[in-house]
């Protein structure tokens, strides 16, 4: 049995490398329409003709010597893997700017098959393209392909089996100026000198190359030859000297000449191809309108926001239905004990308690797909640069946040597109604001139980809370952390397109998934845990003996004032039960510190468990709450137990209050230190009390 | 590496809407940036034109090779132009 040939599939941010990763795999990756949904390298085997092969999704690059961090991976994984071949993958109407990609691969002396994708955008815009005259051009075959539909793509599987097996060295060649030819030489003759028979022709040409650009990777790869390093910035020099331009723009120049004389040839355009931005451009006169553009966003978001609240009660009703019947059919099911008790008010209460907010969570992340699948989202980044860089950040930091809305653990993991490490670093801690989906349940929750009639319009104002916090935080951030710097803005603005439907319901399926396996899961767990502790010890030393006092108030003659001092006692025996359970003991012991807020035990046992996942808040009022049976029976709970000043400091707080534990996990390994997530802890936990203290003094005046 | 810069070369900061540029080379000391800037096909010779201004009045987008770009005023002023008749 031969090994697996290894095909990496590279182009430019945005060329659909996903879309034809998952066409050729049959997988399902996520696909976007802002640069670099890829954020890892996926790799996936497949078998065609008997042959296994690895197929690679590169992260997007622009090129693979501008060692900005969003290219890293994508760079990396050229520097130090030896793919047997590489699909280049072009965005057939935007061959002029992604040829350049395409003459640096030449130079990496690896069998490639270069790949024009979206090719019937092309052809709708009028483009011919001579494939026969671009792959001797090349050195390639030239495969047209469309990575939705799947055209090409059998072609494609065929050429990467034909050319596994052919012996055949890549021929091409990009020619330099003569000087430049002559440099190049020079260093390679160096390199081969310093490491001899390490390498071959063409990748001592491809570091010669790197090394007269300037690339201070490799150059650092070879400080152990100061030498060497000398005479490198001596050749830069002098070609600058003789050309008055440096070696790296002559060698972009060159790129792009030899992109342009190739297409010259290869290419028939017509007329209406100057018109295919039409509609971008229509739409930008729009979205990005001086004065509608932002008023514009404002209004996306809340349309964003109210959607996922009043359309998502529909389904919870039903949801809801669905849980009330199950839980009168398990009651009536369980013989009465303690298991009865840990089913039906335990796991059926916390996990019904939190499925009902599942069409929220979905509906959210439809207009998330909708959001970065057409391409809006760097447009926002765009309009919001300027207010942001105020703020000490970077417009591409929207990017992060937004995503941050669905859960700040991929958050995180997006803030590697900015390229300034003290720039991310703050991005980073900011992240954790942003209200991720886990809190969206407590907001329902609680602005439905105090807020009815503008519920809606509430969650909007909590998730623009969530962005001021952020801000504010940033600004902070940025004087307390030393260091200054911050990255340019460069960044394409995509030509705008209709999401797929089939990646859209991709989006939603994964979020629902994402959310049932964590109800199932973490929830789940909880939920007993928690009904454990609040049931347990069950031999309470009561303050007075209830059960006594009940007998004496039975026998009393029927009356209201009897059965008032029955329910009262019973209610009140219910409740010291619960003060003086496990679960109990520790709220009141930590009451004290969040007191000042106007919470009860009640509140302070939801943020402690809420540590674990935010989602685990609404399960613990759930099981607290168990008693009172009913589908709306926890909103009417809740709505009793506190002003509505308490409950908007209590969402406050929840938006605040410490990442969960995932997402303290992901801070402390994306900055490389658990000192980072130690400083988000405490400082979340400062502030969110410091800004619900604020709002519990301003909600009593005003409420 | 200061990029050659003649009297008659602007700055793309300058540009007006509706303009167009040729550019002349990328004034900077930032070798990642003029790399970053060249791999989007930021070279000498290519044309540029301004697009529309962001709402606060930066950054600003451009189309270079049928692409739309975003540059802040301050990337756009180590940009040098010549301006195209």
């Amino acid at each position: 049995m031969t090994s697996p040939i290894t095909v990496a599939l590279v182009g430019n941010p945005n060329v659909g490398v996903t879309s034809l990763f998952n066409a050729l795999t049959g997988s399902n990756n996520p696909v976007a329409n802002y640069p670099r949904v890829t954020t890892s390298i996926s790799s996936r085997e497949i078998t065609h003709d008997g042959r296994v092969m690895r197929v690679v999704d590169v992260p997007g690059i622009f090129s693979v010597n501008s060692q900005s961090p969003d290219e890293k991976i994508g760079q990396d994984y050229f520097n130090d893997q030896h793919p047997d071949i590489i699909v280049n993958v072009l965005d057939a109407g935007h061959l002029d700017r992604h040829l350049f990609l395409s003459t640096q691969l030449i130079e990496t002396g690896i069998k490639r098959i270069t790949v024009l994708n979206m090719i019937d955008e092309a052809r709708r815009n009028g483009i011919v393209i001579d494939t026969k005259l671009m792959a001797d051009a090349l050195g390639s075959p030239v495969i047209a392909t469309n990575g939705l539909t799947k055209e090409g793509v059998d072609d494609l599987k065929a050429a990467i089996a034909q050319l596994a097996s052919s012996q055949e060295e890549p021929l091409a060649r990009l020619r330099y100026d003569q000087h430049l030819e002559d440099a190049i030489a020079r260093v390679q003759d160096h390199l081969d000198r310093l490491h001899p028979q390490k390498m071959t022709a063409s990748r001592s040409r491809w570091l010669a190359i790197k090394l007269l650009e300037g690339d201070d990777d490799i150059i650092r790869q070879e400080s152990d030859h100061p030498e060497f390093v000398s005479e490198i910035s001596q050749e830069r020099s002098n070609l600058e000297h003789t050309h008055d331009q440096d070696a790296a723009t002559m060698l972009a120049s060159a790129r792009f000449a030899f992109a342009h004389g190739l297409l010259l040839e290869a290419r028939q355009q017509e007329e209406n191809a100057q018109d295919r931005f039409k509609l971008t451009r229509t739409l930008d006169n729009f979205f990005l309108n001086r004065t509608l553009g932002l008023p514009l966003l404002l209004a996306i978001m809340w349309i964003m926001f109210e959607t996922t609240f009043s359309l998502g009660a529909i389904p919870t009703e039903w949801i809801k239905a669905a849980v009330d019947w199950s839980t009168k059919f398990v009651d009536g099911l369980l013989p009465e004990g303690m298991f009865h008790d840990m089913v039906v008010n335990g796991v059926m209460a916390g996990v019904g308690g939190t499925i009902v907010f599942l069409p929220n969570i979905v509906i959210l992340f439809f207009f998330m797909a909708i959001l970065s699948g057409t391409g809006y989202l760097s447009r926002a980044s765009f309009l919001m640069d300027r207010i942001m860089h105020r703020f000490g950040l970077h417009g591409t930091t929207l990017i992060p946040m937004v995503a941050g809305f669905g859960c700040n653990v991929p958050a995180v993991m997006a803030t590697n597109i900015i390229s300034n490490k003290r720039a991310r670093l703050i991005a980073i801690l900011i992240s954790p604001f942003m209200s991720c989906s886990a809190r969206l349940p407590t907001f329902i929750l609680f602005s439905g139980a105090f807020f009815s009639r503008f519920a809606g319009t509430v969650v909007f104002a909590m998730y623009m809370a969530s962005i001021a916090a952020a801000m504010i935080s940033a600004i902070l951030l940025n004087r307390i952390i030393p260091g200054s710097g911050s990255d340019a803005f460069v960044m394409e603005l995509p030509p705008y397109r209709i999401p797929t439907l089939h990646s859209v319901l991709h989006h939603m399926w994964d979020s629902a998934q994402g959310f049932v396996a964590k109800v199932t899961g973490v929830i789940l767990a909880g939920s007993i845990v928690i009904w454990f502790l609040q049931e347990f010890p069950r031999d309470v030393a009561y303050s007075q003996d209830y059960n006594a006092a009940i007998s004496t108030a039975a026998e009393q003659p029927e009356s209201d004032a009897r059965t008032e001092t029955l329910r009262s006692l019973s209610a009140a025996q219910a409740q010291e039960k619960l003060e003086k359970s496990y679960l109990g003991r520790a709220s009141i012991a930590v009451t004290p510190m969040v007191k000042p807020l106007g919470f009860s035990w009640h509140e302070s046992s939801a943020i402690m468990t809420g540590f674990v996942a935010k989602e685990v808040v609404v399960a613990t009022y759930a099981v607290i709450y168990a008693q009172e049976k009913g589908s709306s029976a926890l909103t009417e709970a809740i709505a009793k137990a506190m002003p509505a000043s308490t409950a908007l400091a209590f969402m406050i707080f929840t938006l605040l209050y410490a990442p969960c534990m995932s997402t303290l996990t992901i801070i402390a390994r994306e900055t490389g230190s658990w000192k980072w997530a130690g400083v988000s802890l405490a400082y979340s936990l400062s502030f969110a009390w410091m800004l619900a203290f604020l709002f519990n003094k301003i909600g009593t005046m005003l409420l | 590496m200061r990029a050659r810069s003649d009297e008659t070369s602007i700055t793309l900061a300058e540009l007006a809407p509706g303009q167009q540029g040729e550019i002349v080379g990328i004034d900077t000391d930032d070798g990642k940036l003029k790399r970053r800037m060249a791999s989007l096909g930021v070279v000498p010779g290519a044309a540029i034109t301004l697009d529309r201004t962001a709402p606060l009045g930066d950054p600003r987008m451009y189309t270079l090779m049928n692409a739309n770009l975003g540059f802040r005023n301050t990337e756009a002023q180590i940009i040098q132009i010549r301006l195209k008749v």
